[in-house]
């Protein structure tokens, strides 16, 4: 018994710590310098959308002054696109930059919940 | 020939049809899917959801100059593409020609996240594009339950798959939409809450380790419909659904009579043989001979130029050929000719369907006038009594209605009453010979006889059935004081017959000749008395000769005496003449 546990110490990571680690690296997400990239999928000028739009303004304004490019895509114009970002819901904002892509499906009214999807509350911290 | 379909349909019901084009589906639906209405296709994993999905696409692009567009939220579009592949459909072509477009969806857990207010019109707007594009009129979402893994907010994925449909109905596309079987519901989230029109439940389920596909048509609004589970199955040619029930009983006859290909059965069979397109059954303990009999329809049908399927679920083809050859029946050269097909396949190896619709599909490529299938008790293994039962029925209507003889042959077993088919089949046949061994005297002959032919003056009798190097040959078996002798008793019965009538005829032989010989003795006495008797007339006649002249001597005599003596000449003479007797006597006083 003892040898066996001494044995699973010395081995190389587990998959859980694998994971785990794998996990935590994420959380970090993007650095403080990164230039951002987001598109914003909408369809038409529904009152969704514009709100979805001027939530996302706020966000960025308010944490990425400066260092972001916002591009509206209006899928009634240009439906074509939806297929490239699998987008289904509307409005969805995709991250392009900084890696990796990320998604957020909804309105962005809940401010705390867009931040943690864009990963900037965690940024936030770092700081 | 659709159109015209369709437009009956149309003419006759209030609701307008898709054919589906899918070969027996259209039958139970009465015309294929609702036209301008989602169709729910449930059933579990691996059921044939998505290949019933995507063949109704392609069919109705290929057949019915419908486009389609496949909305996949499953499998990539090359997925599909190489799936359907091996069925013979060609998808990229179909898209290059511009009737179908295949749609791939990713719906990824933990990639979204959800903020506030959605709705789906990402969807709506890829649907629409997608339609637009080959202005198609059929749409299929498989699997659309799928989203529910992906988004999280159930409230609006089914507020908005509600709108979805509706959406899709007014857009007027004719939508199939195929979903996971839930516990203990049609599917996991309830979507034939939403798609109420016309339900279609798959199922896939292994009984005594054989399995079977069924389907059935849980509801379809406005229409009469199959109600009853149909088995189907999926193949190299795809889908294929086989109604069960009987196609009812309005088959066309033939009075055209076809031989046996054994001369002695068909005068036993009014002399001209089976009905063609009747369905024949021959039944036998094992070893009997009604592989045998089998051949020899084949081979006469061959001979015919009549093409001939030969489903085996025993011997294999090269089997079938050789020993067949050993009766004298080459059938290699039919098979070599095209007009003999085998199909051998052990019975457990597929489902009942399986075996039913295999038949199917090659009676109908194949085209054949006779088909017999050896042994039918076999099928009985691939699935249980009834259902043996009930495809029998079916497949004896499929090969009336397309007026094939049918030969099934039947093995019975020791033990049970001999007059019995394992899956009571018999009141369905026209013909059923029976084929029965006869122990006697330490050995086992074969003997046959017609159960039943219906409309034809058949032979009541027994005929002893003999396998020889020339084929068939039926003989008179032995009726007589010591009951029906086959085989050697009957030979040996023959040989001590035959030797009583030599006995007999010798008998009657010898009887003739002692009748010649007593005649002819007879006729040698006769003749040795009538030689007797002439004998004594010669002597007769010489006596009387003799004593004329002697008189005549003693007249002359006396005359030349009275000379002498000078006597009355006259007077003397006179009494010579007249008084011989006394004048004789003179004499022979007078010496």
């Amino acid at each position: 018994m003892k040898k066996s546990t001494k044995v699973s110490k010395k081995r190389p990571l587990s998959l859980q710590e694998v994971a785990d680690k794998a996990e935590k690296e994420g959380r970090e997400g993007p650095g403080p310098g990164d230039k951002w990239d987001l598109r914003l999928y909408v369809a038409g000028q529904s009152p969704r959308s514009l709100t979805a739009f001027a939530n996302l303004k706020k966000i960025c304004e308010e944490h990425l002054k400066g260092r972001y490019n916002i591009e509206v895509v209006d899928l009634v114009k240009h439906p074509q696109l939806a297929a490239g970002d699998q987008i289904l819901a509307i409005p969805t904002l995709v991250r392009k930059l900084p890696q990796p892509l990320r998604k957020i499906v909804g309105d962005l009214r809940d401010t705390e919940r867009a931040l943690v999807g864009l990963q900037l509350r965690q940024t936030e911290e770092s700081k | 020939m659709a159109k015209v379909k369709q437009k009956q349909n149309t003419a006759n019901r209030s609701l307008p049809k898709a054919l589906t084009g899918i070969q027996g589906l259209d039958e139970i639906t009465g015309g294929g899917f609702p036209r301008g209405r989602p169709t729910l296709i449930c059933g579990s994993a691996g059921a044939g959801k998505t290949l019933l999905a995507m063949e109704f696409l392609i069919r109705g692009a290929m057949e019915f100059k419908e486009p389609g567009v496949f909305m996949a939220f499953e499998e990539t579009a090359a997925e599909l593409a190489q799936n359907v592949r091996s069925l013979g459909f060609d998808l990229d072509q179909l898209g290059e020609d511009k009737k179908l477009v295949v749609d791939f969806v990713r719906v990824e857990r933990g990639e979204i996240d959800e903020t506030g207010d959605y709705d789906l019109e990402g969807l709506f707007i890829r649907i629409g594009a997608a339609i637009d594009a080959i202005g198609a009129t059929r749409v299929v979402l498989d699997t659309i339950e799928n989203l529910f893994s992906g988004l999280q907010n159930q409230g609006i994925l089914r507020a908005e798959l509600r709108r979805l449909f509706r959406w899709l109905k007014d857009r007027g596309v004719t939508a199939v939409i195929t979903a996971e079987r839930g516990d203990g519901t049609l599917t996991r989230q309830g979507l034939e809450e939403y798609v109420s029109d016309c339900v279609i439940l798959l199922d896939h389920r292994v009984t005594d380790q054989v399995s079977t596909r069924r389907l059935r048509i849980v509801k379809y609004r406005g229409t009469a419909h199959g109600t009853n589970e149909y088995p189907f199955l999926i193949d190299e040619d795809g889908f294929s659904v086989l109604p069960v029930t009987s196609l009812g009983l309005q088959h066309k006859v033939s009075d055209e009579r076809i031989s046996s290909g054994v001369p002695r059965l068909d005068t036993m069979l009014g002399g001209e043989g089976f009905y063609r397109g009747s369905t024949i059954l021959i039944s036998g303990t094992a070893g009997t001979g009604k592989t045998s009999l089998a051949a020899h329809l084949v081979d006469a049908a061959c001979r015919r130029g009549e093409r001939c399927l030969y489903f085996s679920f025993e011997e294999s083809p090269a089997q079938m050929i050789r020993n067949m050859r050993s009766i004298g029946l080459n059938l290699e050269t039919w098979a070599r000719k095209n007009l003999l097909q085998f199909h051998s396949s052990r019975a457990s190896f597929y489902g009942l369907e399986m075996h039913l619709a295999i038949i199917h599909k090659v009676v109908q490529q194949f085209d054949p006038q006779v088909v017999i299938i050896d042994p039918v008790g076999s099928l009985i293994q691939a699935g249980n009594k009834r259902d043996a039962h009930t495809m029998l029925i079916r497949l004896m209507d499929f090969l009336k209605m397309r007026q094939i003889t049918a030969f099934l042959t039947n093995l019975t077993s020791g033990g049970e009453a001999i007059e019995k088919t394992d899956v009571e089949i018999s009141s369905l046949v026209d013909t059923w010979l029976f084929v029965r061994d006869i122990e006697l005297n330490g050995e086992r002959n074969r003997a046959l006889y017609v159960l039943k032919s219906r409309g034809m003056a058949h032979s009541n009798q027994l005929r002893e059935f003999r396998l020889t190097k020339q084929g068939v040959d039926l003989l008179d078996v032995y009726v007589g004081p010591e009951g029906v002798l086959t085989g050697s008793s009957r030979l040996s019965q023959e040989v001590r017959e035959k030797a009583a009538a030599m006995v007999r005829q010798e008998e009657s032989e010898r009887k003739e000749r002692e009748r010649t010989r007593k005649r002819e003795a007879l006729e040698a006495r006769i003749a040795a008395l009538r030689k007797e008797f002439e004998a004594e007339e010669d002597e007769a006649e010489r006596d009387i000769t003799q004593d004329l002249d002697r008189e005549k001597l003693v007249a002359e005599n006396r005359d030349a005496m009275a000379k002498s003596r000078q006597a009355d000449v006259g007077q003397i003479a006179a009494a010579g003449t007249k008084k011989t007797q006394r004048s004789r006597n003179e004499k022979v006083n007078q010496s």
